[in-house]
Formats: C-alpha cells, sequence, structure tokens
C-alpha cells in the first residue's frame, strides 16, 4: 500500500501528460457554435440576381436547406463552388448569402460559375452575416423544417465533409419528420 | 554596402509607417466617456477569425466589422453587458478573453487554487508525520537506556573483543 502511494504523482503526471499531449491535436479553429440549435436570425434583403426583389425569412422553405455564405473575395468558394452545384442536383435546396460583396461581381459570378442557389441575398454591410455569427467565408448551415439552424461549418463544403457533418444530421431531420407525420 | 542597408531599413520603415496608419478607423464620440468603454470592449473582446488578437489589435474585416458594431450599439445607449451579451450570442464565448466561470469552465478557474491547497495539504501530512518520527525516536533514546545487566553483558563483550 505504502509503494503504491509512492507512485501516486507518477501516475498523476502520465495522466496530465496524456491529457494535454491531445490537446496538442485538437483544432484551435474549431469554435463551439453560438447558434447551433436558433432559429434563423431575422433578415429583410435584397437578391443579387433580381435587384429589387425583396427576400425574408419567409423565403426560406424546404424541409431542410443549406445557407451558404459566400463572396466573389473569397477564394474557397470558387473551390467549393463545382460541389455546390452537385448538391443542389441531387435536390438539396441552397440559399445563398452574398456576404459584403459587389452586386456586379456576383451576379458575373453566378452566370460565369452557374447559380446553385434558390436566391442569394444581397448582404452587402455583412449585418446578416454578423447576426449569423458569420467571421468569413466560406460558411454553411444546415436548417431543419422548423427553421432551426442544426449545423454550421465553416470552410470548404466536399464529399468528405458534406458525408461526415451532413449527410447525419440530414438523416436526423427526415427521421423527425417522419416521427411528426405518423 | 553602408548605404544599401540604409536604403533597406528606411524602406522598411516607411512601409511599417504605412500599414500601421492603414488600420486606425477613427470615431466620433457623442460622449466622451463613450471612448475609454470602446477602447476597453475593444480589448475584452476577441476577434473571432483571428486566434490571439482582440478586436483592437486585429484589422480582419470581420474585427473591423464588429468594431463598428461596438461602436453602434454604444452610441444607441446599450451598456457594456449588453453588447458583451450580443457578441456572446452570435460567436459564442470563444470571443470573450476572460472565460466565463459555469460549468465547463470550473476546473479552469479553481483548478490552480485546487492543486496549491492538494500541496500544501500533502507538505503538511508529510512534515507533521516527520516531526511525530523525530519526537518517537527521541522518546526512544530515553525509554532505551540499557539496564545494569545489560550493560555489563555488553561491557563484557566490548571487552573480549580487546
Amino acid at each position: 500500500m505504502k509503494r503504491f502511494v509512492l507512485f501516486l504523482p507518477l501516475i498523476f503526471f502520465i495522466g496530465l501528460g496524456a491529457f494535454l499531449y491531445k490537446g496538442l491535436f485538437l483544432n484551435p479553429k474549431a469554435m463551439p457554435s453560438a447558434l447551433e440549435g436558433q432559429p434563423v436570425p431575422a433578415f429583410k434583403l435584397l437578391t443579387v440576381t433580381k435587384g429589387d426583389r425583396v427576400v425574408t425569412n419567409a423565403d426560406l422553405v424546404g424541409e431542410y436547406y443549406l445557407l451558404n455564405v459566400w463572396a466573389t473575395w473569397c477564394a474557397a468558394c470558387k473551390a467549393e463552388h463545382p460541389y455546390l452545384l452537385d448538391i443542389a442536383r441531387s435536390g438539396v435546396s441552397i440559399y445563398g448569402v452574398n456576404y459584403k460583396d459587389d452586386m456586379v461581381a456576383a451576379n458575373e459570378w453566378l452566370t460565369r460559375y452557374q447559380d446553385p442557389y434558390q436566391f442569394s441575398a444581397f448582404d452587402v454591410d455583412g449585418l446578416f452575416g454578423l447576426n449569423l455569427g458569420v467571421y468569413g467565408a466560406p460558411e454553411t448551415f444546415l436548417v431543419d423544417h422548423h427553421g432551426i439552424i442544426r449545423l454550421r461549418y465553416a470552410g470548404v463544403v466536399d464529399t468528405r465533409s458534406w458525408k461526415v457533418r451532413f449527410m447525419p444530421l440530414i438523416e436526423d431531420i427526415k427521421r423527425e419528420i417522419a416521427a411528426s407525420n405518423m | 554596402m553602408k548605404l544599401w542597408i540604409i536604403v533597406v531599413t528606411s524602406l522598411l520603415m516607411f512601409l511599417s509607417a504605412n500599414t500601421v496608419a492603414g488600420s486606425v478607423d477613427t470615431y466620433q464620440f457623442s460622449k466622451p466617456e463613450y471612448e475609454a468603454r470602446f477602447h476597453n470592449l475593444n480589448k475584452i473582446l476577441r476577434c473571432p477569425k483571428c486566434q490571439n488578437q482582440n478586436l483592437a489589435d486585429s484589422n480582419s474585416m470581420i474585427s473591423q466589422d464588429l468594431r463598428k458594431e461596438v461602436y453602434r450599439m454604444m452610441e444607441e445607449g446599450r451598456s457594456d453587458e449588453q453588447i458583451v451579451e450580443f457578441m456572446v450570442m452570435r460567436y459564442g464565448d470563444f470571443v470573450l478573453y476572460k472565460p466565463k466561470v459555469d460549468n465547463t469552465t470550473y476546473f479552469l478557474w479553481y483548478g490552480p487554487i485546487g492543486f496549491g491547497v492538494f500541496g500544501f495539504i500533502v507538505l503538511g501530512v508529510v512534515v507533521i508525520r516527520q516531526r511525530g518520527k523525530l519526537m518517537d525516536e527521541n522518546n526512544a533514546k530515553e525509554g532505551d537506556q540499557l539496564s545494569q545487566q545489560e550493560q555489563r553483558a555488553l561491557d563484557k563483550i566490548l571487552n573480549r573483543n580487546k
């Protein structure tokens, strides 16, 4: 027993070492999202493609949909764009939030690279983005049938992140809808 | 060679002076105390995009926007608490340089004090034990006097070996 007590500091030290070692490999940029589980903040904005059309939360419809924050000045958005087109083609509604951008440039972008969005809200001063807790682009939000944000994903959506981060939650939402219809 | 160094240094100085000047945005405060509060808030709020900079330090786009928001809300007459709450609602506890005291951070806040107290307890136990041992030894010395018979026996043995 006495011997065992002498080993306690060593055991404690190894435990602490393991804990801190693990910490070395955590992603320091992973930010807990404050808005997951919250409704989409209220907005009232013009769209990019039709300069006079006003859109609000009521225009976001679907069993589930994506809210994708993009801008023409954002290089990663370009990388993400083809994948968004694929997702849109597979039948998922994507709404764009054109974040702090230029309307002419944004329209050119959508013409040149095709438009995966139902519409893109023109958030020129970044206020809607700010209410969404956006700190850069691209960022993608998964919203459910109640208009609740289920996931905030900062970074490029690709096959891997779609499968790992989005798909399980979409399955959850589908199950919830099925359960509520019964 | 010397001239070359002077040219490069002055060029560098010029460039750095330029970037410093570029990062200053000016705000007109309607009340003089707003300015101090504004600077204080920019100090305690962390830039969400950058890892280790506060709003005052950072010149990223999001920091500029957030500074503008802080200014706007302050001019609207909102309190510091309300402004901080606004930021936490959107960006989470991440934006606070000083972590809140709650379930997830108790260990962070009180852990070091706990370790200190634990260390002192261990130290106290060790000291008391050692002191007890010393006392026992002293007591033992007094009680351990040989009886006359034993002393004679011992002397005999010692003498025999001489």
